[in-house]
Formats: C-alpha cells, structure tokens, sequence
C-alpha cells in the first residue's frame, strides 16, 4: 500500500490556484524531489499535507486511511513530520530543551532522534541555546526535532537553504542514511546538484499543478522540463 | 526511549500533565524538579534565602502585632492568582485581564454557600465548591476561547470585557430579587457578613494568626508546585506553545489542550485568592472585578518578571504593602505610582524590574568573580 496519496488535492487563495488538483504518491521508503520555480505550489502542497491549510477539494490519504480533515497535532501523531524552511526551533530555550519537548514518549520504533543528534554532531552541543548554534545547526536541530515522533514521512523544505557547502554534502549524506533506516522523505528543493545526489524520486510543480514527474534522468532529458524549469544553468 | 510503554500505572495526574505520552508513576516521580530551566533563581543560596524567609514569616506571630500580620495577609493572599497569571502570561504567552474575575466569581461563590451554610466547618465545603464552580467556567469559557483557535491580543480584550459584563452584571444585584436564600448581592454596596473559613472551631479571619499561618503555608506549597510544574515536561511544552505554537502542533502536541489546562489551573488559582479574600474581609464588592483591580494582576506579574515566579511573588508583596502606606495619603495615588511602575518597566526592563535588576546583580557577581 502507498503510504501518502494525494487526491485532486485543491486550493486557491483568491483567485490564484496554489495547488491545482495536485496528484502524488509516495511509497514506503521513498527518498521523493519536489522541485519547480517560485510559486508554483511546493510549500503549499506542504501545508495541505500537514493539514496547516485546509483543501478546497481533494483528499490526503496516510496508509489509506483519509487524514484531510485531520489537525496538524494529529497527523503528527500518526508519522507525519516537516521541517520548515526558515528554521523553527524554540530560539530561547536550550538545545536540550528543545530535543526535550520533539521527544515523544509515544515512539516505540527505536531512538532515531538520538541517532540523528549523534549522527549531525549535536550531541555534544546539548547544552547550548538554540540561537547560540550556527545557521546550519539550527537547521540540523530542527531536522533531529521532527524525527521524535518516529515518523514514517518526513516534509523537508529546503533543507540546505543558507547552508554552506560542506553543510550542504553533510545534510544529503544524511538525509539518504535516514531513508535507509526506512524512513520516507519528501524534500522541496532548488538546488538541483543535490536534488541528483539524493533523490531517487522527481515531482515538478508549475503553476500549482504535477507537471512532471518521473525520476532525475527522465526530468533532465524532457525538453518541456529544461524550458521550464531547468534552463540551460542546469542543463 | 527513555520512557517505558503504555498506560498500566498512568495515574489521573499523570494523564493530566501529559498528552504526548504516558511514563509510569516511579520515572514521574524521579523528575520531579524544582530547579531547572524555566525558573531564573535557582541553587543553594537562593533557596537558603527563600527557606530564611519562610521561617522568618512563621516565627513572626511570636513577636508581631496582628495588625501588621493581617495587613500581611492581604498582600500574600493574592500571590496564588498572581502565580497562575504567571503561568499563564509569563510561561505560555496568553495575557488575561480576567483573572479577577475568577476571583470574583469564587468569592462570590463562597460567600453565597458560606452564608446559607451559616459558616463553621462547612465552609470548607463552601470553599471547594466555589473553586470547583470556577474552574467550571474557566473550562467552558477558556474552551471556546482556545478550541474556537483564539490566539494573540483579542485573549486580553476578550478576558476585559468578561471580567467588565460580570462587574456590570453583579453591579445591578442591589434588589431583594437578588437574594439567592440567606445572601443578599447588594449591587455595588457588595455582599457582606460572609463567615469566614473555619475548621472545627478554628477561624481563619482577618484578626487572628491562623489565617496568617494558612495563607503563608498555601503561597509556600504553591510556589514549590508551580516550580515543580514549571520545570516538568509540561512546563517546557507550555513554554514551546508561547515560543512557536505552530512548531509545537507539528510535534504531535494538541496545544489547544495545554492552554485550556493552564487557563483553568491559574483561573482556580485566582478563586484561591478569591476564597481567601473573603475569609479575610468578610466582604466582597463588584470593584473587586472592576476594571482597575484587573489590571492590578496584570501589573504585579509585569512589574516583578513574567516569567518568574519569585519575582512575581516578591512584587505582589511589595506592590500591596506600597499601594497600602500610600493610600494612607490617597487611594489614586497610589494607582499613579503603580501605572508609572508599568511604564518605567515596559520601556526600560521588558523582562521586569526585579528580574533586570537581578540580572544586573549576577552579571557585576560573575564579572567581579572573574576579575
């Protein structure tokens, strides 16, 4: 069974289609893309996702079960996990503190989060306050965060915004160390050189629909892809 | 995982403090902590200074006057309600203007049962059902207010205009219709002769120590709970909901639910102080929820620290015993004073004028220590 369907999923804010009848799955160990150009929808679908946005239409399914008019908390609880763009970690409070609070003590599945505070070098930084980390630590933070509920889907969007490039190499290394602990990642991103090193799995957006999707090798060799998105930068 | 698995032993409490979850009574125990991030003082020194101070009040009556204790005991027993606007405010971010309004509602509460119980041990009953009927209606109001995703400054002007319709309201309860068996409201003149709490033949009454000792003891045992609560894992969730409530909600954690608790767990604080008012007083008037008693809260917690509640503790006292020696000279005076207070503090320590200046103290203690 797909572990995350979405279904005609719909919404529009005004007269402006954000997410146009968005038809995506993903399977059970997925390490799945999505890329387009600004506005096209990704952070949008995102929130459909998580349920921080009502659809207009359409519907989320989770293990086939119907989670669209589920609560964000809810969703949570049943595996689904994002981290946001801009890092959202609890600036004033200590890393542990943070680490503390994305614990949860309903997670049966193993201590992934333990593993990923070792894994990115945090461990040792508990004891500071979350603003006192560096950009791509806090990012790092952030990551560990979402994984305390033991998801079984992880929401990434741009992981390695602002990260430098070392950050960058170490961020893929372990988003693709993650997925194969069985975890499904879905990660927005724009830069498409780490978009080849992880995915194994391509969604382009254009103006709020599925336009493409197929893996990096098939976007790279469409024609339409390269006009819209790619350009000849990436070619 | 640290914790075990699921719900066997969970007890009630333990289900209360934690949706995310259950851990069994023996780790919830271990972590029981009353220092830790969420307070600002902590360490030996500070509670050697506070345990001085605690044995210094109960010592008192040996050699102080009942006057002074009783004037005591007014500015102490509005530390419960200034502790849970603390939480409330200070810890999870949700201003409330309406916390004397749960003051008047116990009050009045208690006043009403206490006098058809014609007072003595019964009025303990009294009392329990005055908070229990506060928390009530800390529930259904906070839950349309939380559930209906009420977020930011409409709390505050919402919490206002509640605590203002319940002061217009018992306002107009000047006529006999309004005597509910033995209570008469009174409208503005306010309900009086209400008995006051009394436990087989002991009366805890404004001119006598033991309502001293009960008050002192209670603002003891609170403070210690509410660090205990402060630094346990709600605590932190709490104050994740005041960081980012949205970062939290996509943790798994219904933050809905935590506000609800902690509104009602500082509403019931505040019948606390009601209760103990009245006791003290005998009397409870509609200005008691009026609008400039409820900024008074607003103003301890701000003046002394928001997010701490020794701070907040020591300006309840403090504000009180300053408001009281100069409404010697002029009620509104007293009021200029205290609005200057909350000026000078807003503009220049945001954090609270005690918590800067303790801040300012161990910084000049670390820099001297290092030099």
């Amino acid at each position: 069974m797909s572990l995350l369907v979405l279904e005609g999923l719909t919404r529009f804010f005004g007269g402006i289609s954000a997410a146009d009848h968005i038809d995506l799955t993903l399977e059970p160990g997925e390490l799945h893309c999505l890329i387009g150009p600004n506005g096209a929808g990704k952070s949008t679908v995102f929130k459909l996702m998580m349920g921080l946005l009502r659809p207009q239409s359409g519907h989320v399914l989770l293990d086939g079960r119907d989670i669209t008019r589920l609560h964000p908390y809810q969703r949570a609880r049943l595996g689904l996990s994002m981290k946001y763009q801009a890092t959202r970690v609890f600036a004033n409070l200590s890393a542990k503190q943070n680490v503390d609070i994305a614990r949860s003590r309903r997670a049966t599945n193993g201590d992934v989060l333990a593993w990923a505070l070792d894994r990115l070098g945090l461990a040792g930084r508990l004891s500071a306050r979350a603003s006192e980390l560096s950009y791509g630590q806090q990012h790092w933070l952030e990551m560990c965060m979402v994984l305390g509920n033991c998801p079984k889907l992880v929401l990434m969007d741009e992981p390695t915004a602002g990260m430098t490039p070392e950050e960058t190499h170490v961020t893929a290394d372990f988003l693709k160390d993650l997925n194969e602990r069985g975890i499904t990642i879905i990660v927005i991103e724009h830069d498409m050189g780490f978009v080849r090193e992880i995915a194994n799995q391509v969604t382009l957006l254009h103006q709020g629909r599925v336009f493409r999707q197929g893996t990096i090798g098939d976007m790279e060799r469409d024609p339409e892809v390269q006009r819209i998105y790619l350009g000849e930068s990436h070619g | 995982m640290s914790a075990p698995g699921d719900s066997s032993t969970k007890a009630a409490m333990i289900s209360f403090v934690d949706d995310h979850g259950s851990f069994d009574r023996q780790s919830m125990l271990s972590r029981l902590r009353i220092d830790g991030p969420q307070s600002f003082f902590v360490g030996p020194l500070f509670w050697i200074v506070a345990v001085a101070v605690l044995a210094g009040l109960l010592i008192y009556p040996v050699f102080g006057s009942v006057f002074l204790a009783s004037n005591l005991t007014n500015f102490l027993l509005n530390v419960p309600l200034a502790l849970g606007l603390a939480l409330l405010w200070g810890h999870c971010g949700v201003l409330s203007f309406g916390q004397m309004a749960f003051f008047g509602i116990s009050g009045y509460c208690y006043g009403i049962l206490a006098i058809n119980m014609g007072g003595g041990s019964l009025t303990v009953l009294a009392a329990a059902i005055a908070l229990a009927a506060t928390a009530l209606v800390a529930v259904a109001f906070g839950y349309f207010m939380f559930y209906g995703r009420v977020s930011g400054w409409i709390i505050p002007v919402l919490t206002l205009v509640f605590t203002l319709v319940l002061e217009t309201f018992l306002g107009q309860t000047a006529g006999y219709e309004w005597k509910i068996g033995e209570a008469l409201l009174g409208g503005y003149n306010g309900m009086t002769g209400i008995p006051s709490l009394s436990i087989a033949g002991l009366e805890f009454n404004g001119f006598t120590f033991p309502l001293y000792y009960l008050v002192v003891i209670l603002v003891a045992a609170l403070f210690l709970g509410m660090r205990i609560l402060a630094n346990s894992h709600f605590g932190h969730v709490v104050v994740a909901v005041r960081e980012d409530f949205e970062r939290t909600e996509l943790l798994g954690y219904d933050i809905r639910r935590y506000q609800l608790m902690v509104f009602v767990i500082a509403a019931t604080l505040a019948g606390c102080s009601g209760v103990l008012y009245v006791s003290w007083g005998n009397y409870i008037t509609p200005s008691s929820v009026g609008l400039l008693a409820a900024t008074l809260p607003v103003l301890w917690v701000a003046v002394g620290g928001k997010t701490s509640f020794s701070a907040v503790l020591i300006s309840t006292v403090l504000l009180g015993l300053i408001s009281d020696s100069l409404a010697v000279y002029s009620g509104e005076f007293a009021f200029v004073l205290l609005g200057a207070l909350l000026l000078f503090g807003m503009m220049f320590a945001p954090d609270g004028i005690i918590i800067t200046m303790a801040a300012r103290v161990r910084a000049l203690i670390r820099k001297g220590g290092r030099s």
